[in-house]
């Protein structure tokens, strides 16, 4: 199938400690379309290890291991660290969780935007500077003629993460990894930031990855979503109908946010069954 | 009685041609016993009004009446006995250096208790940790195990009054459901009177039972809970907050 971005088959994260090896991600396989995936689990469930992995970002000692790892007809497991540099941000990029720590401080958002562009593409400093004008616009920065002038510290933690998104989709990659984009957000600018992600992405026919720990949240953004538990798939749904789902993990996390409009005396608190970690992993392999 | 009467209070930063007005003629009052909740985005306020009430900026103006007494410049330990903060960040509130036992003892012996080895076990025996984690660093601890103990030490002293900071919003869902949970029992058993800052309206709508919306370091409206669920707002930018956080859910 051509229209496959992702291919991923039986991954693992491991981490050697003193005490043996530790598994963050336990043997997962997934396929990415053109398509927006929604990967659901509590902090420690292996979510944002697996984007980190998808890049190959995971530092030594960590080790990945896979049967097959390709992104856009490139083995990544086999790919030289060159030609992952020129994987990473051409083909997929990743919008880390917060602002404050994934932009740089000392650099200008306009130098760090034409940054990312002319990494990729020999383009000259006044066109890149042109094309960073433009995507600022596209993600509903107003004034951005004064914004590339400003430095990470002058801007708010919603226009940063714009800012983010702006940079990361300057090279046009065909993939967007989105780590908990908006956690480090308020709920109104929250909703702006994915509406104009989500719109970027749909128009560019991009495939989106977006990991969150907000299950509700991902399932008005995303088209599948796969909910990890432990480092391991426990069920894979479509976005439209997660209220069928069946796992209890899955249940257990969508009746635990207290909602407005139907109160509950008291929440539902999640009873970990140890059974769930031992369940063999689910494939979202389409 | 009210638990906290707050009158006209304002509150800024720096002086001169720096001066920010973080907080503008804000009132409201707390009924003893009650939840209240201040609802608002980062930067408009909600956490200072707070700072105010405990005393962690100096300054302000207005009248802070806690109990029936005005509150001066200087706060006494008696006021600090019955009124507690818990913050947002786990990971911050707790010194890193201090175990589990070192931060409630230093807590209990500040107020001048006696048998603080088995106030230690009813305390953590409270917010539901076993007495495995007394000895224990932050470190070692989770994010929502540190949050409970950072209640268990605004619980030692025996307070009337708990200020809590977005005390969830840096916990995943699952353990902030567990947390809201210890949170509505301590106030049962206790007889607590909250206030309770947040930007969840969700959280806000499932803890307390009168609301302040907060734009711009003013309250632009305070409404019941029982309306906040038709969605009987009248301020806009209500109405905006309420639309934010329906479509985010579901």
């Amino acid at each position: 199938m051509t229209d496959t971005l992702l291919d991923v088959e039986n991954l693992w994260v491991k981490f050697p400690t003193r005490s043996g090896v530790f598994d963050a991600v336990r043997g997962i396989s997934f396929t990415l379309g053109r398509e927006r995936l929604g990967i659901v689990g509590e902090s420690g469930s292996g979510k944002s290890m697996t984007g980190r992995a998808i890049l190959r970002l995971i530092r030594p000692p960590g080790k990945i291991e896979a049967d097959r790892l390709v992104m856009t007809g490139t083995d990544v497991l086999k790919a030289s660290e060159k030609q992952m540099r020129s994987l990473r941000g051409h083909h997929a990029s990743m919008i880390m969780q917060d602002p404050k720590f994934s932009l740089n401080p000392v650099m200008t958002v306009g130098q760090q935007i034409t940054e990312a562009l002319m990494t990729h593409e020999k383009v000259s400093t006044r066109v890149a500077r042109q094309k960073a004008l433009e995507m600022l616009d596209a993600v509903a920065i107003r004034n951005p003629e004064r914004v590339l002038d400003l430095y990470p510290h002058e801007v708010s933690g919603g226009m940063g993460q714009r800012i983010m998104i702006a940079m990361m989709l300057i090279p046009d990659p065909e993939i967007l990894i989105a780590d908990e984009p908006t956690s480090a957000l308020d709920v109104s600018v929250q909703l702006q930031v994915l509406e104009i992600m989500n719109k970027l992405v749909s128009d560019r026919g991009m495939g989106l990855i977006f990991i969150s720990h907000d299950l509700n949240l991902v399932s008005n953004f995303c088209d599948r979503i796969v909910i990890m538990y432990a480092g391991r798939i426990v069920e894979v749904c479509e976005a439209g109908r997660l209220h069928e789902a069946q796992h209890p993990y899955t249940r257990g996390l969508l009746n635990a946010v207290p909602n407005l409009q139907s109160p509950r005396d008291r929440l539902e608190v999640l009873k970990r069954d140890p059974a769930w970690r031992e369940a063999p992993s689910v494939s979202a392999r389409l | 009685m009210s638990a906290i009467e707050i009158n006209d209070l304002n509150v800024w930063f720096g002086e001169g041609p720096d001066r920010n007005d973080a907080v503008k003629h804000v009132s409201f009052s707390v009924p003893e016993g009650e939840s209240f909740g201040l609802v608002g985005e980062s930067g408009s306020g909600k956490s200072t009004v707070l700072r105010a009430i405990t005393g962690l900026v100096p300054t302000w103006q207005g009248g802070i009446h806690v109990q029936g007494r005005p509150l001066g410049r200087k706060r006494d330990k008696t006021f600090y006995k019955n009124v507690q903060m818990v913050f947002q960040d786990p990971y911050a509130s707790l010194h890193p250096r201090m175990t589990v036992d070192q931060v409630l003892s230093e807590a209990l012996q500040l107020h001048g208790f006696k048998e603080i080895d088995s106030r230690i076990e009813t305390l953590l025996r409270d917010v539901g940790l076993g007495p495995g984690f007394r000895f224990r660093y932050p470190h070692q601890l989770s994010g929502g195990q540190r949050q409970r103990v950072a209640i268990a030490r605004a619980l030692a002293p025996e307070p009337k009054i708990l200020l809590l900071d977005e005390p969830t919003s840096a916990l995943d869902v699952s353990v902030q459901a567990e947390i809201l949970n210890l949170l509505t029992d301590l106030r049962a058993e206790r007889h607590l009177t909250y206030v309770m800052v947040s930007h969840d309206l969700g959280v806000v709508g499932h803890m307390c039972g009168q609301v302040a919306v907060m734009q711009h370091g003013e309250i632009v409206e305070e409404l019941g809970v029982a309306d906040m669920r038709q969605l009987k707002a009248e301020h806009d930018y209500t109405q905006h907050l309420l639309d934010s956080s329906l479509r985010s859910i579901r």
